[in-house]
């Protein structure tokens, strides 16, 4: 005879059990529709696999389960898979979750399932694989898939096998009437839990207002070995820890597990469902379910297909919606309410609670703690639940934890007991997820503060190898402006380097300030002649990268024709366009090489160019005939008008865009247009003197700077406003066309550009528009 | 010696007192040297209370930024995120009174969203997230990882076409808790209602 041991606390509410004990277990039947949430139990929900529209049988797996914590959820009648969404479940919160919905046939068809005929044959995983494929999780109330608390103690030795028929919570009496009716399949499965965890000793504990299960199980389990242990009936004694405190005496330490001391505890309803599913084949798809409560009619016990709706069983049972003050899922010291009664019992539903006002009062409003100390008399684990309150309210979450609040089994006995009706369980409730959000939020501020700094780092990384670079172009330029002094001290040449340096340093990502710089020079006067060295070698680096381009082209060309791709006209101009320019390169690469040093050659301008400039240093300037004079100008307003071209271009490409460069754009564009105007000056004045005898040429480029600039600004005084205004417009045009082209293109494609392209195309035809009137005014005001 | 010092009381209570004076400054220099810590504990301290969502609502660019500032004396009620919360632990851990928050209120907790066929892909928000939480490339769609998110908006402003927004973080069924009750029962028994609670309550 074991000896029973009491837990600390405890109180004895009325227990309210008798009246669903009235009438045998009955099968509820077949509702229209099933609900089955794929999130019956502890861990991972279930996974579909089957999809909508499919017909499924009996006991068919419709979910699998994902990972070790998880359980599948099986089919419990034949019918049609109608819909897998999301349904409100039950759960305190109200909230919906993926259900998988299933509307029967009422043919209550079976898949073909086969039992395990001699348990004891088979090997051990097998059959913990059989009960997991069943999808049995705890039915207690927890819900814990039960194939994982029996591989999981593999490693300790287990001496007890506890099942628990306790059933402490008022109302509820599915166990009882289990025991009564089907004690002979609680002891199978419960021979099976014995062979499966060979324990020295397997105790069954119910409590002692239950004599007729307790003679049931007595009378089941003669001669199996297996003990019946009836004990003081007492709430909360069906915790999981209390019962194998009472029944053992030892202590589940604190944040442990009953394996840790040498025990597993099932409930007797998983036992029962552990032998259905080894014996028969037969997965859990069914359970036993109390409907009570004073708001009903015919309180009573159902056997229940899980996924019916608390509805269907309320209709059979007289149920009085006027009378119900609130639906309970659950017993009324742990239960929860139900908002919706077109929730699903699953498989931890062992009672659906209906009480009226005068059986269930709402709580009275909460007073002030006055210390009177009772809830730490009744607490089953020895914690101070008046602490633990005022804790929770300072939020002193440090406190809370050195109370154990963590090893609150949220009873409600505190509640139960306080003469103040303060909630005490919900303030414990809310405490434990204040802090298990706390926890959260630390780690993730640990790891924001780790991305945070770890960005930190790079950026420093980065902005330090961007100044070592800079420094060290710094260096590399004063080298060469050295270089320079040394060769030549004449004042404008240094600039020039140091233009030069400074252009090819911010040139290299931007060939608009490289351009700049270069306008800058030749507006000095100063324009940076290359060496003979100089060129050879950029243009031998061109030649490179063109050739290595039109590669790249070509193999984009093949593979455009490959794909038979739209853009393969695209492809093939990039690939002549390249082969040209490489062809130019080359033709200017050989003049290069071939000219020889003392004699100029006359075709190259830029040769020319530095033996003109060399001469005139060299004070012994050869002065140039009028003709070709006049071929020099003519050809250099040919290069700047060109240039001036792209120039505005480029100006209205960086205004369309709002770049900042605009302004710098802006000003490039007036300089050229300046220099234009002074060499056709220039031009204008040479024209008209060809007869006459050469001027003497003035070797001071300041003088002839400022003769330029003099004639620039007669000849732009002398342009008519409406020669500027068709100008404008012929480029206008090109440049809608230009745009319209592109934006077909861009449409074409597809590309995410088209919208901008078209805003910006029909800018352009507004100004277009606005300079055609202008230019229209113009002409009626010269008429 | 003792003859000396009972001839000379005044100028031997002095010596004694300055070599006295001496011996511990000496010491103290010593530990101070010796025992010297390294950085600033207390804003390391105070930085493991703040949230680490790397805002700036603070005014300061980052929560250690504004650690050092608090160790150094700055107010404790410039952290939005933190709230109420950070505030009376900050204020706990440095022992000045806890004052209400410079805030029109306590931001919720949320998550930027990209409303992802808005996108440009100019990742001008990739450069503005703190935390590295957000991913993609020039010209591509841009996304954020909502796990790394902090929610310190500060994405949203430099974005050109507005396709970001802050979502408040939902409640799941994995986040969902009871509430606290409502700190309304300091009445006293004659504060009842007389009349029987109603079915409806």
């Amino acid at each position: 005879m074991i000896q029973i041991r009491d837990i600390h606390g405890g109180i004895h509410p009325p227990e309210n059990k008798l009246q669903s004990l009235g009438e045998p277990i009955r099968p509820a039947g077949i509702p229209a529709q099933l609900i089955l949430p794929l999130s019956q139990h502890i861990g991972a929900p279930a996974a579909p696999v089957v999809s909508v529209g499919d017909r499924v049988l009996k006991g068919q797996k419709i979910a699998e389960a994902k990972g070790f914590v998880s359980a599948p959820v099986h089919a419990p009648t034949s019918g049609t898979v109608v819909a897998i969404e999301p349904r409100v479940i039950p759960h305190p919160s109200g909230m919906s979750a993926p259900c998988i919905i299933i509307n029967s046939d009422g043919q209550d068809e079976w898949v073909n399932h086969q039992g395990i005929s001699d348990y004891t044959a088979v090997d051990k995983n097998t059959l913990i694989s059989t009960i997991r494929e069943a999808g049995i999780a705890g039915m207690g109330g927890a819900g814990f898939p039960s194939a994982v608390k029996l591989s999981g103690g593999q490693d300790k030795p287990i001496q007890t096998l506890i099942l628990n028929g306790t059933e402490c919570e008022p109302y509820i009496t599915a166990d009882d009437i289990l025991m009564r009716e089907r004690a002979g399949q609680i002891i199978a499965g419960a021979e099976i839990l014995r062979h499966l965890i060979e324990p020295q000793e397997t105790l069954i504990g119910i409590e002692d207002n239950k004599p007729e299960a307790i003679a049931a199980m007595r009378a089941a389990a003669e001669g199996t070995g297996i003990e019946i242990v009836s004990f003081p009936t007492k709430y909360p004694s069906g915790g999981e820890k209390q019962l194998i405190q009472i029944l053992t005496g030892k202590e589940v330490p604190s944040g442990g597990l009953p394996s840790d001391v040498g025990i597993v505890c099932q409930n007797i309803g998983t036992a029962q469902a552990i032998y259905r599913a080894v014996n028969h084949g037969e997965p859990l798809i069914s359970r036993v379910t109390t409907v009570t409560g004073n708001a009903c009619g015919s309180p009573r016990n159902y056997e229940v297909l899980l996924g019916t709706p608390v509805q269907y069983l309320l209709d059979q049972s007289a149920f009085n919606a006027s009378d119900c003050i609130r639906l309970i899922m659950g017993g009324p010291m742990m239960g929860y309410t139900l908002q919706d009664t077109a929730v699903p019992v699953v498989k931890t539903t062992n009672c659906i609670l209906a009480p009226t006002v005068e059986e269930l009062p709402p709580p009275p409003p909460a007073q002030a703690c006055i210390r009177c100390g009772m809830c730490a008399e009744v607490c089953p684990v020895s914690l101070l639940p008046q602490q633990m309150y005022w804790f929770s309210r300072a939020q002193e979450h440090d406190k809370l934890e050195e109370h154990n609040l963590f090893d609150c089994i949220e009873c409600g006995a505190c509640s139960y007991a306080c003469p103040s009706h303060i909630p005490l369980v919900q303030y414990y409730r809310a405490s434990k997820a204040e802090i298990r959000q706390a926890q959260q939020d630390k780690i993730k501020a640990e790891r924001s503060k780790e991305r945070f700094e770890a960005r930190q780092a790079r950026i420093e990384r980065e902005a330090a190898e961007k100044e070592a670079k800079r420094k060290a172009r710094l260096e590399a330029a004063k080298a060469r402006q050295a270089e320079a002094v040394k060769g030549d001290s004449k004042q404008d040449i240094i600039q020039a380097a140091i233009a030069r340096s400074q252009a090819k340093k911010s040139g290299d990502a931007d060939p608009a300030q490289a351009a700049i710089a270069r306008a800058q020079a030749a507006r000095n006067g100063t324009a940076v002649e290359e060496t003979r060295e100089e060129k050879q070698q950029r243009l031998e680096k061109l030649l490179a990268s063109t050739t290595k381009r039109l590669a790249a082209a070509q193999e984009k060309l093949a593979q455009a024709e490959g794909n038979n791709d739209d853009n393969i006209a695209a492809f093939r101009t990039a690939v002549e366009k390249t082969s040209a320019k490489l062809a130019a390169t080359q033709k200017e690469l050989d003049e290069l090489k071939s000219s020889t040093d003392g004699a100029a050659p006359t075709d190259d301008p830029a040769a020319a160019a530095i033996a003109r400039a060399q001469a005139k240093r060299s004070g012994q300037a050869p002065a140039e005939s009028e003709q070709e004079k006049t071929q020099r100008i003519t050809a250099q307003i040919a290069s700047t008008e060109k240039r001036l071209a792209a120039a505005q271009d480029k100006l209205a490409t960086a205004k369309a865009n709002g770049d900042d460069k605009a302004d710098a754009f802006a000003t490039a564009v007036t300089k050229t247009q300046e220099k234009l105007d002074a060499l056709r000056a220039e031009l204008a004045a040479i024209t008209p003197t060809t007869a006459t005898p050469a001027t003497p040429v003035e070797d001071d480029p300041a003088a002839q700077a400022i003769a330029r600039a003099m004639a620039a600004r007669a000849e732009s005084a002398g342009m008519s406003e409406r020669e500027k205004a068709e100008k404008n417009i012929a480029s206008l045009q090109a440049r809608v066309e230009k745009t319209a082209a592109k934006l077909r293109a861009a449409q074409e494609s597809g590309d995410d550009n088209a919208e901008i392209l078209a805003t910006s195309l029909d800018k352009m035809r507004d100004k277009l528009t606005a300079a055609e009137q202008a230019l229209a005014a113009l002409r009626e005001e010269e008429n | 010696m003792i003859e000396l010092i009972s001839q000379h009381p005044f100028a031997a209570a002095v010596l004694a007192l300055v070599s006295l004076g001496l011996v511990f400054g000496a010491l103290l220099g010593f530990a101070s040297v010796k025992f010297k810590t390294e950085g600033d504990p207390i804003a390391d301290q105070v930085e493991s209370l703040l949230p680490q969502t790397q805002c700036g609502q603070c005014g300061y660019p980052g929560c250690r930024p504004y650690a050092e500032a608090i160790a150094n004396g700055d107010d404790i009620n410039k952290c939005p995120p933190g709230g109420e919360a950070t505030i009376a632990a900050l204020a706990d851990l440095l022992g000045v009174e806890a004052k209400p928050l410079d805030a029109v209120e306590e931001s919720v907790p949320s998550v930027a969203y990209i409303r992802e066929d808005e996108c440009i892909g100019c990742t001008k928000c990739i450069q503005a997230c703190p935390v590295d939480a957000i991913l993609g490339s020039a010209k591509h769609m841009h996304t954020v990882i909502a796990s790394e998110c902090t929610g310190c908006d500060l994405c949203v402003e430099p974005c050109p076409v507005d396709c970001i927004e802050m979502r408040p973080i939902e409640t799941t069924l994995q986040t969902w808790h009871w509430d606290k009750p409502a700190a309304t029962e300091d009445i006293i028994a004659s504060d009842r209602p007389s009349a029987k609670p109603s079915a409806a309550a």
